[in-house]
């Protein structure tokens, strides 16, 4: 059996254990939700901001696995992109000032796709900004100039320099009010992206006809819950367009330089490749597609606000991408998916389980009356309460934990090392050349993208 | 590609318009903080020979390669190249050029194999642009390429004889396959003039006389070498032009004959650390 | 990285050179500004420039002493150290609960003194602490976040850092983010989220300096911190100049495989930065809370990139450098002000940095190792 067979077989394998870990996430939350009793809505709902959060951190670990698995490059400025996505996004297509709705200030007016990409032009724009250093400067270096630009994009968006201000908007040169809204915000008051799209596609007939079916269920309101659920699978679709976007990306001469520059760069340009170009298309691309998810992530969400974009958040990314595997991109989904199952909205998940079931009284509001009870008599409750009402700390501690575990013992991820072939045919032993494409199933494609993406739907 | 393109190839090679020393070094100088690791160091390469570059230890000789090859940038003189100046140039633009360096120690790329390795050294190769490789129909042509890529290194698998290692991972070679391999992904860039850092340090003496003979092979087909090494004798055997180095400097150079008979170059081995 | 570093073109070389004197240019027209703004507008008065770049000097001293530590284990250990700021914060907290505890012994029960008046259950105000008011209660205190920060460096390093040593920087410099947000986190779920004021504000003696055009006020706590910070630095700077393990750490820096082979041990090195690393950390943590009068658990996390810039700008392993690159660090992010909203300041600091990185990625003060 050749290496590439075997490769393929891993392959499946690991398309398999994505859907495993689906599958088992997604049951443990029903099954718990359905052993306490949890209402039908509940559940829905749970399950809807599963799979919005599962799409969102499988995405950016996607995006990143580009920068640091493929290429070697250690951004830590993830948040940066995002936020820049979404701002750019939202000052072209917000409505222009004074068309009514309570917002401060508008935006251009522009369409949503136009707004889209304008989010993400910036975000790569960005990217190419901070990549220049990264040409030259070791990796930790450029940690910290990605990590210290993110914050001065925060601090940009928060300060009231640029809370509002006039940009000419016609040729003729009227004036109209936009801004980022500084600290408090800004209110996102295009049209409902979701449905715009559903409109677009011609699919308000099937659309209306789900919340119709789920109101037969659900009778109060069924709205929302089908439009979180939609959301939900639409992102998971944006899932597979990244992945098959990497998958191809990868399996090239482009992603063998990345690969041989990750390895030795030295080598690389040994060998006449001028790998700075090659590091800054890499870094853009990524830089645009975390823009992406950034728009993704809030133009839903009705209103931005600059410190969403935190620097933690940039690490949840990172503890997501470790989790599956740097390198690999099924690694980077599966472990997107275990982040935001299990470390982001899990404990949050836990603590809504046990206030709705136990009903607990009133947590004590600080640590000392906490422990006093313990200390005096013994009493672990208030200890206890305390503690599922800090479960939002505690879970950042645990995945702090999480991190040093896993570097100490799984540096390489769950899935290993990235053993994809960075190629666009297989490179397979050369007598088995022609029996491989007879016996393979999509022989006439002899894109190995190509089989990728079919064999997931298949699944 | 068939045997006659190769064929061709090599006759294209030789091109008798240019001048016959594609490669020369003059006056060429770089120092370290107080060190002189090279002092005016003055050579040339003849088209279609093996030039040695031997020296002692220390004598400046990998310095010199990282010179010409644009990893460092001399303080003083200058590197041509097929009569243009090339100093100072990045690294791949040297390459890009036709002058191809391997490394002292092998450096494969461990976590790729080796057909990993030969496909990433062709020029040209029309899928390193990002939107080529990602776009559906401009994809088609990437692999087109790719597809007669890999003929191409299958003969120069076969031509150094590591054919059944293809789908091995490079980490997992032996030392003396690596150089091979090494070469091997050299010759696949189309280089006019191959410098090889130290190519049979750590090989057994089997393998020795086979990287030998695919060396010689090699410029019997128009293809130009400069060898740095270690082992004097194997230097005087193989090649037509010696350069000697010793602290920094040329001390001569010459036919082996002549500089075996060089009083300095017997001071410099018998006095130096060899 | 090898030949990557040392590696440069003719184009490189003069776009760095092109690069530098654009940013010199800058620089210039600052201060041209500046000078016309003092001295011929006068639209900058000499007063306020004067409290700016005292305010500035205050900050540079913190993020120059916490930046020795981190430069220190930057180069010894050879990681990026993110848990550095959380190593400030842990100083902090220690050692304000033990002020508090003897601060307000008798007038407040122990667990609300020892958790620094977690849910305002104590105000530092209440308890009338200051460095005039409380002078034991502040020493302890000191010495306490020193102490406490040594145990905790060497208590992680045992069991985070060693298992990994020989690691690459990245998997470290990784860890050190996991690190970072377990204590942080911890401090928050120990002492509550709120951030508390430690300190009397107004029984703090002050001294109006005439400058010029007006006053720089300069109080107990200012005084307090320049003797601090400037006292542990000479310390530092005698202790490495003048010992053994000032050479060893040097030797250590520079090529640790070598430093090993020569019989350096190097596991005793490592204990000893941590140890003297740790100890200025949190004794800067402790000042920084007497000197601006506030505790939260972000504190040091919010130094971090700030002691970064510093690290790198002065040179990674120069323990001056640190303290060079705090000065300009901390006088930059204050007197920015008078240009910029002070929304940027922080940014305005970190621009440096990154200006410094194009410029001249080796530091300010590269070549010279520790000492």
């Amino acid at each position: 059996m050749s290496t590439a067979d075997s490769a393929r077989q891993l392959w499946e394998a690991d398309a398999t254990k994505i859907l495993v870990v689906l599958a088992a996430i997604y049951a443990t939350y029903l099954l718990s939700g359905l052993v306490l009793g949890y209402s039908l809505r509940g559940q829905l709902n749970s399950i809807a901001s599963l799979t919005f959060y599962i799409g969102v951190f499988a995405t950016l670990a996607l995006a990143l696995n580009l920068h640091w698995g493929y290429t070697g490059l250690f951004n830590i400025g993830v948040v940066g992109f995002m936020a820049v996505g979404i701002y750019v996004m939202a000052f072209v297509s917000k409505p222009l000032y004074g068309s009514g709705g309570a917002a401060q200030v508008g935006g251009l007016g522009l369409p949503i796709p136009v707004g889209i990409l304008a989010g993400m032009v910036a975000a790569a724009l960005l990217g190419f900004v901070v990549a220049l250093p990264a040409l030259r400067l070791r990796a930790d270096y450029l940690a910290i100039v990605t990590i210290a630009m993110s914050e001065i994009v925060r601090f940009t968006f928060l300060s009231s320099t640029f809370q509002q201000f006039q940009v000419p908007h016609t040729l003729a040169g009227d004036w109209t009010r936009v801004g980022f809204g500084g600290g408090s915000g800004l209110i996102l008051d295009f049209p409902d992206p979701l449905l715009a799209l559903i409109d677009v596609l011609g699919l308000s007939t099937v659309y209306d006809g789900l919340v119709g079916l789920v109101g037969t269920v659900v009778p109060n309101n069924p709205d929302p819950i089908v439009h979180s659920l939609v959301y939900g699978l639409v992102l998971l679709g944006v899932v597979a367009g990244y992945f098959w976007l990497l998958k191809r990306t990868g399996e090239s001469p482009f992603g063998r330089v990345l690969k041989a520059i990750r390895e030795d760069e030295d080598v690389a340009r040994a060998l006449g490749k001028n790998t700075g170009r090659f590091k800054i298309t890499s870094f853009m691309l990524g830089c645009a597609l975390m823009g992406l998810v950034g728009i993704l992530w809030l133009m839903g969400q009705g209103a931005v606000t600059p410190n969403f974009f935190r620097p933690r958040l940039t690490f949840f990314v990172w503890i997501a991408l470790i989790i599956g595997g740097a390198g690999s991109n099924t690694g980077s989904v599966a472990g997107g998916a275990i982040f935001a199952a299990v470390l982001y909205q899990g404990p949050l998940y836990f603590q809504n389980l046990v206030t709705s079931v136990f009903q607990p009284g009133d947590a004590p509001g600080s640590f000392g009356p906490a422990v006093a009870p313990l200390i005096a008599n013994f009493d672990p409750v208030p200890f206890l309460l305390y503690t599922l009402d800090s479960v939002r700390q505690l879970q950042l501690v645990v995945m702090g934990v999480v991190l040093i575990w896993l570097m100490h013992n799984r540096p390489e991820g769950m899935l290993g090392h990235r053993k994809e072939t960075a190629a666009a045919i297989p490179l397979v032993g050369r007598s088995e050349q022609g029996e491989r494409t007879d016996a393979d199933a999509v022989g006439t494609d002899p894109t190995p993208a190509g089989d990728a993406s079919g064999g997931e739907r298949d699944e | 590609m068939s045997d006659a393109d190769a064929g061709a190839d090599a006759q294209g090679r030789s091109r008798p318009e240019v001048t016959d020393t594609p490669l020369r070094v003059e006056g060429m100088s770089k120092h370290f903080g107080g060190i002189t690791a090279v002092d005016g160091a003055t050579f040339e390469v003849e088209r279609g020979t093996l030039t040695g570059l031997i020296g002692p230890n220390g004598a400046g000789k990998s310095t010199t390669f990282n010179l010409i090859t644009g990893m460092l940038t001399p303080d003083a003189g200058t590197v041509s190249f097929e009569g243009e100046d090339i100093t100072g140039l990045e690294p791949y633009e040297i390459a890009d050029r036709g002058l191809v360096r391997t490394f002292q120690i092998a450096r494969e790329l461990q976590e790729m194999t080796v057909l990993e390795n030969m496909m990433l050294a062709p020029k040209g190769q029309r899928g390193e642009r990002l939107w080529r490789s990602v776009l559906p129909v401009a994809r088609r042509d990437v692999v087109d390429q790719e597809t007669e890529l890999l003929d191409r290194v299958w003969e120069i698998l076969e031509f150094f004889e590591i054919e059944h290692l293809a789908e091995e991972y490079a980490g997992n070679l032996s030392g003396g396959q690596r150089k091979l391999l090494e070469m091997a992904r050299a010759l696949l860039t189309d280089p006019d003039v191959l410098l090889l850092d130290e190519p049979f340090a750590g090989v057994n003496p089997t393998l020795e006389r086979r990287l030998l003979d695919h060396i010689h092979e090699l410029r019997d087909r128009g293809y130009t070498f400069l060898l740095v090494e270690h082992d004097m004798d194997l230097i005087m055997e193989n090649c037509r032009h010696v350069v000697v180095m010793h602290q920094g400097r040329i001390l001569t150079e010459g036919t082996p004959e002549k500089v075996k008979a060089d009083e300095e170059v017997i001071e410099a081995y018998l006095g130096g650390d060899v | 990285m090898g030949f990557t570093e040392s590696f440069t073109g003719p184009w490189r070389l003069t776009a760095d050179r092109v690069l530098a004197a654009v940013f010199v240019a800058v620089g210039l027209l600052f201060l041209v500004d500046l000078f016309w703004g003092l001295l011929i507008s006068g639209s900058i008065s000499f007063s306020r420039l004067g409290s700016l770049a005292w305010d500035g000097l205050m900050r540079g001293l913190v993020i120059g002493l916490a930046g020795i530590g981190l430069s220190m284990t930057y180069s010894i250990l050879n990681f990026a150290n993110f848990s550095h700021g959380d190593y400030i914060t842990s100083g902090a907290f220690a050692g304000w609960a033990t002020t508090y505890l003897l601060a307000g012994l008798g007038r407040a029960d122990v667990g609300s003194l020892l958790l620094v008046g977690a849910g305002g259950s104590v105000l530092g105000g209440a308890l009338d602490i200051g460095v005039t008011t409380t002078p034991v209660a502040v020493v302890a205190g000191i010495v306490v976040a020193g102490v406490a920060t040594v145990l905790l460096a060497l208590g992680l390093d045992r069991v985070v850092y060693e298992p990994i040593r020989s690691e690459s920087g990245i998997t470290l410099l990784i860890t050190s983010i996991g690190v970072a947000f377990a204590l942080r986190y911890l401090i928050q779920f120990v002492f509550g989220s709120d951030v508390r004021g430690t300190t009397a504000a107004g029984s703090i003696p002050q001294l109006q300096l005439y400058f010029v055009d007006g006053v720089v006020r300069i109080d107990a706590h200012d005084v307090t911190l320049l003797a601090v910070t400037v006292g542990l630095m000479l310390g530092v700077h005698v202790l490495l100049q003048t010992t053994k393990l000032g050479k060893a750490m040097r030797a250590m820096s520079d090529d640790e495989d070598l430093a090993r082979i020569t019989g350096i041990p190097t596991e005793r090195v490592v204990r000893a930065t941590w140890i003297i690393g740790g100890g200025l950390t949190g004794i800067s943590g402790y000042v920084f809370v007497l000197w601006k009068g506030t505790l939260g658990f972000n504190d040091g996390w919010l130094l971090l990139l700030l002691i970064f810039a510093a690290v790198i700008l002065g040179g990674i392993g120069s323990i001056y450098g640190a303290i060079a690159g705090g000065l300009i660090i901390g006088v930059t992010a204050s007197v920015s002000v008078l240009w910029i909203p002070s929304a940027f300041s922080r940014a305005a600091a970190f621009v440096v940095m990154i200006v410094i990185l194009l410029v001249r990625p080796q530091g300010l003060f590269s070549g010279r190792s520790t000492a």
